[in-house]
């Protein structure tokens, strides 16, 4: 089964496998059972940093939102994990990755076969449940995206039907183009751990239930105002947590661990996804002085964010200054793009199409400067993003013609905490405490 | 008696809490609140967009003292409460009809 390792395709697959050639008497000696175990463990422990990042997107979403509305927002990032999960065994990962036919996969429940004998092995293998574990986690990030833009007054279970066509149907089919090696890998796109196929889809999807949903009372015109978060403490852990959860995702994609070429190249990934990160960070907080006089806590967290999904598409083929750079240039893109929007008003509660989707094309774009083809690279951000907004767009439609997809006014004015739960995420503050 | 109500700066508490019992002052009373004066609030910037505060946090203190040493402690609220700057706030002086100790029954000065 040729799986993940599709991943590696691409400028950085074809830099490593040159150096692995060169070094190759060398690495022989690593036993290839051992290797397999080597490049297993790497999904596993990369998969569950990856798994941690839904606890990031958790907590920065819960401190973003208003307080009324925390407890609402904490139970769709458990729930949407959660569906992902389930939806990405009976239907996902299949249909990414199993026979794919150049444009999508095939209808069937994953199975986890037989596990190889050890005199079969070849090189290059790992446990196809690792795998699974691995690939599963990030299409959960990717409908943790979309919790963040619609929060505050999106429906409960229309927001999760959502969910189910995204990580059971949308993702995987657009996954399988670049991934389950399908026309667009064929093409030569290159996105090494998913700026464009899990961020950007994010926000393309997010951005289509925006539209659809519409902004929160009160936030656009007459007396329109922002609405702060509740706990910026919480906002910034959730980022830290999201931070360290990444070092798994650009580190995982490596998709192997089993060499010296391969662990090196995972100490160069982690290195280059911290430098991105940390360049957003800073130019966030430098624009922000300029721009607003005061530095904003919620833009220097979101460009800590814009600096790891701008790494992403490519996070071992760049230098160091080169990582700084694409970072640096991710942190001024989501201070510019985040008031952009709210002058269009589509409203992005936690600045998530900002960070996910700008940053992600941008991120996609970049690879051209480590020697990708930018008409291809374009190519593939157009074809993913058509796909997957129009797509997202007819469902989100769908459900609301059908269902609804928003709350009433009433049960916004009072927070969906007491509206969808019946319960507040701090009650002990009091009555009023969480009213506005 | 004279019930001295004060609205200050929150930062300005402890100084104001000094400065009232180095006159003798045996207690007062001290609420968070909201409000506006002629600066009519401020304006705030969050994630790049402006909003306007129409309330802004003060702290609200109030404290009964005997008519002769009123003007004292005005004289010091308004001392150790001034930055200089807009929002300092606002002092307002009552008449006190009647005062009692709950746990003693006293009344009046002896209350105090």
């Amino acid at each position: 089964m040729m799986t993940a390792s599709i991943k590696r395709y691409g400028i950085a697959g074809a830099i490593a496998a040159a150096l692995s050639f060169i070094a190759m008497p060398a690495m022989a000696d690593v036993p290839l059972e051992t290797q397999y175990i080597f490049n297993s463990l790497s999904f596993l422990m990369h998969g569950f940093l990856v798994m941690w990042m839904a606890a990031g997107f958790a907590m920065l979403e819960a401190g973003l939102v208003r307080s009324k509305n925390t407890a609402a927002q904490c139970l769709k990032n458990i729930g949407l994990y959660s569906i992902a999960g389930i939806m990405f065994y009976l239907l996902g990962y299949n249909l990414m990755y199993m026979d794919v036919s150049g444009y999508i996969g095939s209808f069937a429940i994953w199975d986890a076969g037989t596990i190889a004998a050890a005199d079969t092995l070849e090189g290059g293998e790992y446990s196809a449940g690792s795998d699974w574990f691995f690939q599963m986690v990030f299409v959960a990030a990717t409908a943790s995206i979309v919790s963040g833009t619609v929060a505050e007054r999106v429906k409960l279970w229309p927001f999760f039907a959502f969910c189910v066509v995204l990580t059971a149907i949308i993702y995987p089919i657009q996954g399988s183009w670049t991934w389950g090696g399908g026309w667009l890998s064929e093409m030569g796109f290159s996105d090494f751990a998913g700026s464009t196929i899990v961020h950007s889809v994010g926000g393309w999807a997010a951005l289509a239930g925006a539209i659809v949903i519409g902004a929160r009372k009160g936030r656009y015109g007459d007396g329109g105002h922002p609405m702060p978060g509740a706990n910026l403490p919480l906002a910034t852990l959730g980022t830290f947590i999201l931070w360290m959860g990444w070092f798994g995702f650009n580190g995982g994609s490596q998709l192997a661990m089993g060499t010296m070429q391969d662990i090196s190249d995972i100490g160069t990934i982690y290195i280059n996804t911290n430098l991105a990160a940390a360049a957003g960070v800073i130019v966030a907080m430098i624009l922000t002085q300029i721009l607003y006089k005061k530095i904003d806590l919620t833009m220097a967290l979101n460009g800590a964010l814009a600096g790891l999904v701008s790494i992403t598409a490519e996070p071992l083929a760049p230098s160091p200054m080169l990582a700084i750079f694409i970072g640096a240039v991710g942190g001024a893109l989501v201070v510019f793009a985040v008031p952009l929007l709210d002058k269009l008003k589509i409203d992005d509660v936690v600045g998530a199409i900002s960070v996910h989707l700008v940053c992600g094309i941008w991120g996609t774009l970049a690879v051209v400067f480590s020697g990708a083809d930018f008409v291809v690279q374009l190519t593939g951000i157009v074809a993913i993003g058509a796909f997957v907004f129009i797509t997202s767009f007819i469902v989100w439609t769908v459900l609301k013609l059908v269902v609804g997809v928003r709350v009433s006014e009433e049960a916004e004015m009072l927070g969906l905490d007491k509206a969808d739960l019946g319960m507040e995420a701090y009650p002990e503050f009091g009555a009023g405490s969480a009213s506005k | 008696m004279k019930l001295i109500m004060a609205i200050i700066k929150p930062f300005k508490l402890d100084d104001v809490r000094e400065a009232l019992t180095g006159l003798g002052v045996q207690g007062l009373t001290a609420t968070e609140v909201k409000g506006f004066g002629r600066q009519k609030g401020q304006t705030e910037v969050y994630r790049g967009a402006e909003y306007s505060v129409n309330f802004l946090p003060k702290v609200k203190i109030e404290v009964v003292v005997p008519s002769d040493l009123a003007d004292q402690t005005v004289e010091a609220i308004q001392k150790a409460g001034n930055t200089g700057r807009i929002g300092d706030g606002k002092i307002f002086v009552l008449d006190v009809a009647q005062a009692v100790r709950i746990r003693t029954g006293e009344t009046d000065a002896d209350a105090l």
